[in-house]
């Protein structure tokens, strides 16, 4: 029937959001997570309304409207801007080196699928086999927000953890009430413009944008 | 239509209050608004409160739920006899207090004074809602409202920074307080746990907990209405926040606010748990002694007047709760007419004590304003100078020190002769220890008349021991007046103990059951029985005036008539000067040999040999240093070693959060 065919696209669509959660990972340079974040949005909204269109949950194309323009167009382009003023475009120093911490990725895969394992089998969806997927890419999200010293890193780092969790709103119950998402959205895209402020009187004060300097600021 | 009660009347009262505070904080620039019109509508309401608490007296109670509160558990308000007792304490003092306050804070900018306005109102109006509220959680929002309240009070000078420490030390042992008062409602909660009416009292009074449980609870009680009386090992906010606080503050505090402490501790160990058994009033005679000999000692070696005046407060209030600790005793022996007549006498002093301790603290105010000066060591003769206010001031001394015929000695009175009656009780160790409880509150009675004297003799007789002194300006009439109606309170309480202790009974026989038996007539109180022993005090007064005219004329006119004045040999003191007299330090100096083990005295003598002598002396509280300064070091060392989780790199708070969270993932998944 018509819907295994589409559960294999979004099962074939989690995958990639997870590999592009790795690739993230991997990724040094910042202009080239920026594009894997929107790729990773592209993915997200994608299979947000095959979902919707093979359960005829129609909230969920509004969901998915919402990502596209928010995620993929919006949030993408401010940040292209952003490091076009801040003239920060150079290699991401990662605090860890990268082959550790794709193993550390790997564990935390593993431990993501054996925590989604009951819950899945619990829940009533037919995308409940993504959960794995969708815990594993906010888990992989923090595990960047930790191995990044650079502020713009870890605000994508933030973003992408808050696809995943949509993701497994989506696989877990279709999604969150259309107010939920629409206030989630908002939050998202006043905290993009917040710290992009934030970057601004980052830099001007330590005249970098590393947050190691803002070491500085602890009680003694 | 249903009638308006009493209690709505008192209810209309704390909105009236309510609404003052809120007017107050309109009249930021109009200085001369809040004192001459917010302040006096205050008294107003303060007066009104005195009448409402005294109908109440003789009405059945009333209750009022209001439509404000928890979802299922709105305000319960009631009014009774014991509420009306302690709303007629607070509205006599307060009215008294905010007469003088109108005069003492002239000088005051229009913006502080409407800050100190608000706070002053919503003091009254929380210590208000304490002696109404009717269920835990309206009690605790009022008991909060108060201390936050009295907190902004003290703090009203925030700029000098002891005053600031002061404030602190209050907050916190307010807090703590206030903490194991939450713990005993949560014990003390009704049959049906699960639903929130289960706080309200009258379901707390149908409920009978299990011994051990309702020991929990007065223990618990115990702790955190002491916090707030000011109980040793909890006292030690008093001495610095007394000082620290406005006059009008201090007092209100001392008189009032301390007898809310009371109140609750009455309420809930005769009220709402109900059957106390004898070791209770035990624990509690024992700690309200120690407080009351801890007190008066300390207060013996003060030399700062309001200092001294708070330790009082200890002392006083360690009186209050022996006898609320023998009341229990008597009350659980079956002795019913002995525990009405140290109820009678607890309740008694309570109002004895909001009336002296308010007009004292007042009097030291205009102590203050006129000199500038707290230290006693740098006052004197101040009767020459500000003689309304010394004599007034020496009703009040006489009144605490327990001289008939003043208030003071008509409640020790009262207590002491519950000493003296008491038959054998059940338990023979306590009627072995009782003798030496009724030495001890002896003691402390006779040493409260030393610290008297000391304290007024220092301030008020001898020499100035300041040129400065001889400006001292007597105070306004607002003060004058204020002091005038706390020393008449305390002089007819002196005169009429029979009538008050009638008025007294519905309280009484509310908590107990049972009315002290006054076998006397309106001239003379005769508790028990008038073969026992009995107080006239008109009649004492009569023979006092009389003995005391006559040999004032006797001497004047019969032995000064035929001697020659003439000047002697002077008697070695050809030159006598300020200095030579006895300071506050030296009179006190007996009382810190003689009970050096309550205290570490550090001192700074000179050596005789030295240009310019230096003499330092200081007395310090051994709780404070054994008790508390232990439990900040132990709170000073935990924070110091949970600050080394702050790294101040967001990596390592990242790492935090992504710990906990894989920790509860697993802990979920198992």
């Amino acid at each position: 029937m018509s819907l295994t065919y589409h559960l294999q696209v979004v099962n074939l669509l989690a995958a990639l959001l997870l590999l592009i959660a790795f690739a993230m990972l991997s990724q040094r340079r910042i202009v080239g997570l920026i594009t894997l974040f929107a790729w990773q949005g592209a993915a997200l909204a994608t299979s947000t309304a095959i979902v919707a269109w093979s359960t005829g949950q129609h909230h969920l194309y509004y969901s998915a409207a919402l990502t596209l323009g928010l995620k993929v167009v919006l949030v993408p382009w401010y940040f292209f801007r952003l490091i076009r003023q801040l003239d920060v475009d150079r290699e991401v120093e990662p605090m860890i080196n990268i082959p550790t911490t794709m193993l550390i990725g790997i564990i935390l895969v593993i431990f993501a699928f054996n925590l989604a394992l009951p819950i899945s089998q619990m829940a009533g969806t037919v995308t409940r086999s993504t959960l794995g997927i969708a815990l594993a890419s906010v888990l992989l999200a923090f595990l960047m927000m930790i191995t990044r010293s650079k502020a713009i890193p870890q605000v994508i780092g933030f973003l992408a953890m808050e696809n995943g969790l949509f993701f497994a709103a989506t696989s877990a119950t279709y999604g969150m009430p259309l107010v939920v998402e629409l206030g989630v959205a908002l939050d998202v895209l006043v905290a993009v413009f917040v710290l992009g402020i934030f970057f601004f009187h980052i830099r001007e004060t330590f005249d970098s944008m590393d947050l190691k300097h803002m070491e500085r600021l602890r009680e003694k | 239509m249903p009638e308006t009660t009493l209690l709505d009347w008192a209810w209309a009262v704390v909105l009236y209050w309510l609404g003052l505070a809120a007017a107050s904080l309109a009249l930021q620039t109009q200085a001369g608004l809040t004192r001459w019109v917010v302040f006096p509508l205050g008294i107003l309401g303060a007066a009104a409160m005195a009448v409402l608490g005294a109908l109440a007296l003789a009405s059945p109670p009333t209750q009022f739920i209001l439509p404000i509160g928890l979802p299922e558990l709105p305000f319960h308000l009631r009014l009774d006899a014991l509420s009306g007792f302690f709303l007629i304490l607070l509205g006599v003092a307060s009215s008294g207090v905010g007469i003088y306050a109108i005069g003492y804070f002239r000088h005051m900018a229009a913006g502080p004074l409407a800050v100190l306005s608000l706070w002053y109102h919503l003091f009254l109006a929380g210590m208000a809602l304490v002696l109404l509220a009717d269920d835990a959680y309206a009690f605790m929002v009022a008991w909060e409202l108060m201390a936050l309240a009295s907190y902004f009070l003290v703090t009203t000078d925030h700029k000098i920074p002891d005053i600031r420490r002061a404030g602190f030390l209050y907050l916190l042992i307010a807090h703590v307080g206030a903490v194991a008062l939450l713990l005993a409602f949560g014990v003390l909660h009704g049959s049906d746990p699960a639903r929130m009416a289960a706080y309200s009292f009258d379901a707390m009074r149908e409920n009978t907990l299990n011994p051990a449980w309702a020991s929990v609870t007065f223990l618990l009680a115990l702790f955190g209405f002491g916090a707030k009386a000011g109980l040793v090992p909890l006292h030690v906010w008093l001495p610095e926040a007394h000082p620290a606080a406005p006059s009008p503050v201090s007092a209100l505090m001392s008189g009032v606010m301390l007898k809310t402490a009371i109140y609750g501790l009455l309420r809930v160990s005769l009220d709402l748990i109900g059957a106390p058994p004898a070791w209770w009033g035990t624990v509690a005679l024992s700690l309200g002694l120690v407080t009351a000999l801890y007190g008066v000692i300390f207060a013996a070696v003060q030399s700062d007047m309001k200092r001294l005046l708070a330790w009082s407060s200890i002392e006083n209030i360690g009186f209050i709760i022996a006898a609320f600790g023998l009341t229990l005793i008597f009350h659980a022996d079956g002795k019913g007419a002995l525990a009405a007549l140290t109820l009678t006498a607890l309740l008694y002093h309570a109002l004895n004590h909001a009336l002296f301790k308010s007009l004292l603290f007042v009097g030291t105010g205009s102590v203050l304003h006129a000199t500038g000066e707290r230290r006693m060591g740098r006052l004197g003769g101040l009767i020459r100078f500000m003689p309304w206010t010394a004599w007034l001031m020496l009703l009040g001394a006489l009144a605490i020190a327990g001289l008939p015929p003043l208030n003071g000695f008509v409640s020790e009175w009262l207590l002491l002769q519950a000493f003296l009656l008491t038959p054998g009780l059940t338990q023979p160790y306590l009627n072995m220890a009782i003798p030496v409880a009724a030495a001890v509150v002896v003691l402390a009675a006779a040493l409260a008349a030393y610290v008297m004297v000391k304290f007024y003799g220092v301030i008020f007789l001898g020499q100035p021991r300041d040129p400065e002194l001889n400006e001292a300006h007597e105070a306004g009439w607002p003060e004058r007046l204020s002091m005038l109606g706390l020393a008449a309170g305390c002089v007819v309480l002196g005169l009429v103990p029979s009538q008050m202790i009638g008025w007294l009974n519905p309280v009484v026989e509310a908590l107990l059951q049972q009315t002290l038996p006054n076998d006397g007539n309106w001239l003379m109180v005769a508790p028990l029985s008038a073969q026992r022993a009995s107080y006239a005090p008109l009649v004492f007064l009569a023979v006092v005036s009389a003995i005391t005219l006559l040999v004032f004329f006797g001497v004047k006119y019969v032995y000064h008539g035929r001697v020659r004045r003439a000047a002697p040999w002077d008697c070695g003191y050809p030159e006598l000067d300020a200095r030579m007299q006895d300071s506050a330090e030296g009179f006190g100096q007996p009382i810190r040999l003689i009970f050096s083990a309550f205290m570490r005295v550090e001192r700074i003598t000179p050596d005789p040999f030295d240009r310019q002598p230096q003499y330092r002396g200081d007395s310090r509280d051994k709780v404070w240093l054994w008790l508390y300064q232990p439990i900040a070091a132990a709170a000073a060392w935990l924070s110091a070693q949970a600050s080394r989780l702050q790294h101040g790199r967001i990596q390592w708070y990242l790492i935090y959060s992504f710990a906990t969270l894989i920790f509860l993932l697993v802990f979920v998944t198992r």
